[in-house]
């Protein structure tokens, strides 16, 4: 790595830091209406809606009414995506003209958006109206990262109450994360987006002249549309000279902004942040990057603060951190080392101060190695999956990387609200773990770990291992699993590991060379991503609820304190092993395997 | 569970104005206010018509000019209604015989130049509309330019110098030349 890589990486992580202990004060603020600006100017507004909606503010709810209303209102927001995909075509906003999604991949697509996976089995300029894009997926984007939120904040409160009975209000913690903290923040970073040059307009695809017309092939149609084939059955070609570009635009940066900052991940075009139009300059790579973890970031500072011990708070940010850096490591070395096959075929793959050299098939030359390296890293740390580089052709070690780091139950800064609560289910277990090394009873922020939250806290760790196996497992044994694959050899294998992987961890994020668009994925990767959301989000308010009727325990000689390095590692070591003895086996036979064939050959 | 369904429509019904009308027609808005060149495709203009966007690359083959990033999109490379990149995995040999088909092309055009070729010569992109490829991509290109041009090597090289954007606030990024615009200016030398 060059002097330069690390200046980047330094300054990304530098940013990060810096940022999330003030955001995350203010979203504990948020959370416990303590920002008198707010209060001040915002709050009558907040009181109008909610008395538009029938919601009593003031009334809390118990563990169970806070799941059935987020069921509720995600349900809500699975049909509303999936019905505006079905009618699309005859809705305002299509120039275009888009028909309408198939069923499957309709199915697929609302599960995914509002479940905050935005995994994207369509093309978005080549199948989504304009209308469908923002009122469908840009505000599943929203609303999902804010459900995500308020089960995080009634987990908190879980641990931060005593002897009591209720974690909150859904509608009021869904509205003040919505109101107060991604839409504003969306705001900004949209117009920062289109002063790079991201686009924002809600006219028609463009056209210009190309300098050179470009020739090529196509299957000859006959009126119908039907391809013409000749007396043997082979289908005709013909040869097209294309004089000019269609140029697909659109409101891209609003949707963009919070995809980034919601750990959505969903692009406006196909290619993603890869895409010039999403992501046009290093100076936007570098917002996007730190948009898509700051807020989970700042969430372990806003528990700090709403837990009342600060210190709880920089210990799990910290744990986060040495992970993210530790896994980011690995792969900018073998990014950066490039394609043994390539250099035989007299390739240059040096970095020099005239190239960013390395594995650059799939990346875009602005970010080079170094930044599709680090938004590799960050995108599967976080469960954004937003891409600005194609992970299927990364070298095999360094794709494998963001695919454990997926395994891991995206706990590394994770999800908006997501990885925070899995991430305190870790927390839960390594306490126990220590508990019974010492012989003590566990206890975690003076609350006492007992059996049944135990219970709860490892589906939140088995659940994901679970689906992903099993459904990796199916695709391999069926046809129509193994009809998708792209790449021959343990690489193909690799794609439909990596998908599971993403489904169930609901980052979205794919080896993208798998055709996932057919009736079998949609379906399969559609049901991961459910079982991935709501067989965790369940049992992290049932802990809730179970921990808020507690009494806090005083601290004892026999506490385990949770805020000391040593507690660090130990969680780290908790992520660590469960992530691994789950994987490895399956890890072996993808990416590894496929890494010793290739040195194999050098 | 009925107030809940009751609450849980509406919320969605206000969300869905708030988040997925009102703010994108205020970031229009306003995009189209303040940054109207960007917020429209960044379009390169000779004479008030465009003839391109600085953003989004255009396939080049002809030796006159200077050659992109591959491209993967389909069913034409730089297909700009359809972006995508080539997805093929490190180890499968479609990728080692794209990229041989590329080393020969290249070779063919100006056999003279025997350097190992720069990898993101060589490469797909991501998106399959990558505008830019490195310094060193367009300096192992400038002889065969200039052969094939009749122009000096020196004028060839001294264009290309000028058209390389730094990094971003000299940190950010990697330095790059944009193609279509290096293309553009060759047009102008004559």
């Amino acid at each position: 790595m060059t002097g330069n890589a690390y200046l980047q990486i330094a300054l990304y992580l530098g940013a990060l830091l810096l940022l999330a202990e003030p955001l995350g004060r203010y979203m504990a603020n948020v959370y416990e209406g303590r920002v008198a600006f707010l209060n001040r100017f915002a709050a009558p507004v907040e009181n109008r809606l909610y008395r538009l909606c029938g919601v009593n503010p003031a009334e809390e709810m118990r563990w169970t009414q806070y799941a059935l209303a987020m069921l509720i209102f995600n349900l809500f927001g699975v049909l509303a995506v999936y019905v505006l995909q079905r009618v699309q075509a005859h809705l305002p906003l299509n120039p275009q003209g888009f028909p309408a999604v198939s069923p499957d991949s309709s199915f697929n697509t609302a599960v995914s958006f509002a479940t905050n996976t935005n995994w994207q089995g369509y093309s978005g300029e080549t199948t989504m109206s304009y209308l469908t894009q923002m009122a469908g997926l840009t505000v599943q984007n929203f609303v999902s990262a804010a459900s995500g939120m308020a089960v995080l904040v009634a987990m908190i409160r879980g641990f931060a109450r005593q002897s009591a009975t209720t974690l909150g209000n859904f509608w009021v913690d869904l509205t003040r994360s919505t109101l107060y903290i991604l839409l504003p923040l969306s705001l900004v970073l949209a117009l920062a987006l289109v002063g790079q040059g991201v686009v924002q307009t809600f006219s028609a695809y463009k056209t210009v002249p190309l300098l050179q017309p470009v020739r090529y092939q196509t299957a000859k149609l006959d009126a119908t549309g039907r391809p013409v084939t000749n007396p043997s059955g082979a289908s005709l070609a013909k040869n097209v000279v294309r004089k000019d570009q269609l140029i697909a635009v659109g409101p891209a940066a609003s949707q963009v902004a919070i995809k980034e900052l919601g750990t959505n991940g969903g692009g406006f075009f196909n290619a993603n942040s890869a895409h010039p139009f999403e992501n046009p300059t290093p100076f936007s790579n570098f917002l996007e990057m730190l948009a898509l973890a700051l807020i989970p970031a700042a969430l372990c500072h806003t528990f700090g603060h709403m837990v009342g011990d600060r210190r709880q708070g920089w210990a799990i940010f910290a744990a986060m951190a040495i992970m993210l850096v530790a896994l980011l490591a690995p792969v900018e070395h073998f990014e950066q080392a490039g394609n043994p096959l390539l250099t035989r075929i007299g390739v240059d793959q040096t970095a020099s101060a005239l190239q960013s050299g390395g594995n650059m098939e799939g990346k875009e030359v602005r970010f080079g190695v170094v930044n599709s390296a680090l938004w590799a890293t960050v995108t599967t740390a976080t469960s954004n999956g937003s891409v600005n580089s194609m992970h299927d052709s990364f070298t095999p070690l360094g794709g494998m990387v963001p695919m454990w780091e997926m395994q891991l139950g995206e706990v590394v800064f994770g999800g908006v609200g997501s990885g925070l609560y899995g991430m305190l289910a870790f927390a839960m277990i390594a306490v126990f773990v220590a508990g019974l090394m010492i012989g003590r009873t566990p206890e975690y922020l003076g609350k006492k770990i007992q059996s049944f939250e135990m219970k709860m806290a490892a589906l939140v760790i088995l659940i994901p291992p679970l689906v992903i196996l099993v459904g990796t497992a199916i695709a391999v044994m069926t046809a129509a699993g193994k009809a998708g694959v792209a790449n021959p050899g343990p690489h193909g294998f690799s794609e439909i590991l990596y998908a599971f992987s993403s489904a169930a961890a609901n980052n979205g994020s794919a080896f993208a060379g798998l055709s996932a668009d057919t009736p079998f994925y949609n379906t399969a990767i559609g049901l991961a991503i459910l079982f991935g959301r709501y067989w965790l989000m369940v049992p992290v308010l049932a802990i809730a609820g179970a921990l808020v009727e507690k009494k806090k325990v005083p601290v004892s000689a026999g506490t385990l304190p949770t805020h000391t390095p040593l507690f660090v590692a130990l969680l780290i070591g908790t992520v660590v092993i469960v992530g691994a003895l789950a994987f490895f086996p399956v890890l072996a036979l993808g990416p590894i395997a496929e890494f010793l064939k290739m040195v194999a050959v050098h | 569970m009925w107030h809940h369904i009751k609450s849980g429509l509406a919320m969605l019904t206000v969300f869905t104005i708030l988040t997925g009308l009102v703010y994108p027609a205020v970031v229009t808005g306003l995009a189209q206010t303040f940054f109207p060149r960007q917020a429209n495709g960044s379009m390169i203009l000779h004479g008030g018509k465009p003839v391109g966007s600085r953003l989004i690359g255009q396939p080049f083959s002809n030796p006159k000019y200077f050659w992109g990033r591959l491209s993967a999109t389909s069913p034409y490379p730089y297909n700009a209604a359809n972006s995508g990149g080539s997805n093929l995995g490190p180890s499968n040999p479609a990728l080692v015989a794209e990229v041989t088909a590329r080393v020969h092309a290249l070779r063919a055009a100006d056999p003279a130049n025997t350097a190992p070729v720069p990898v993101d010569l060589a490469t797909s992109s991501g998106s399959g509309l990558d505008p830019d490829i490195s310094p060193a991509a367009a300096y192992y290109q400038a002889a065969r330019v200039a052969r094939v041009r009749h122009l000096n090597i020196g004028r060839v090289r001294r264009l290309i110098s000028r058209h390389i954007t730094g990094r971003q606030f000299g940190i950010l990024g990697e330095p790059r030349v944009n193609v279509l615009e290096l293309n553009l200016a060759l047009g102008a030398l004559h």
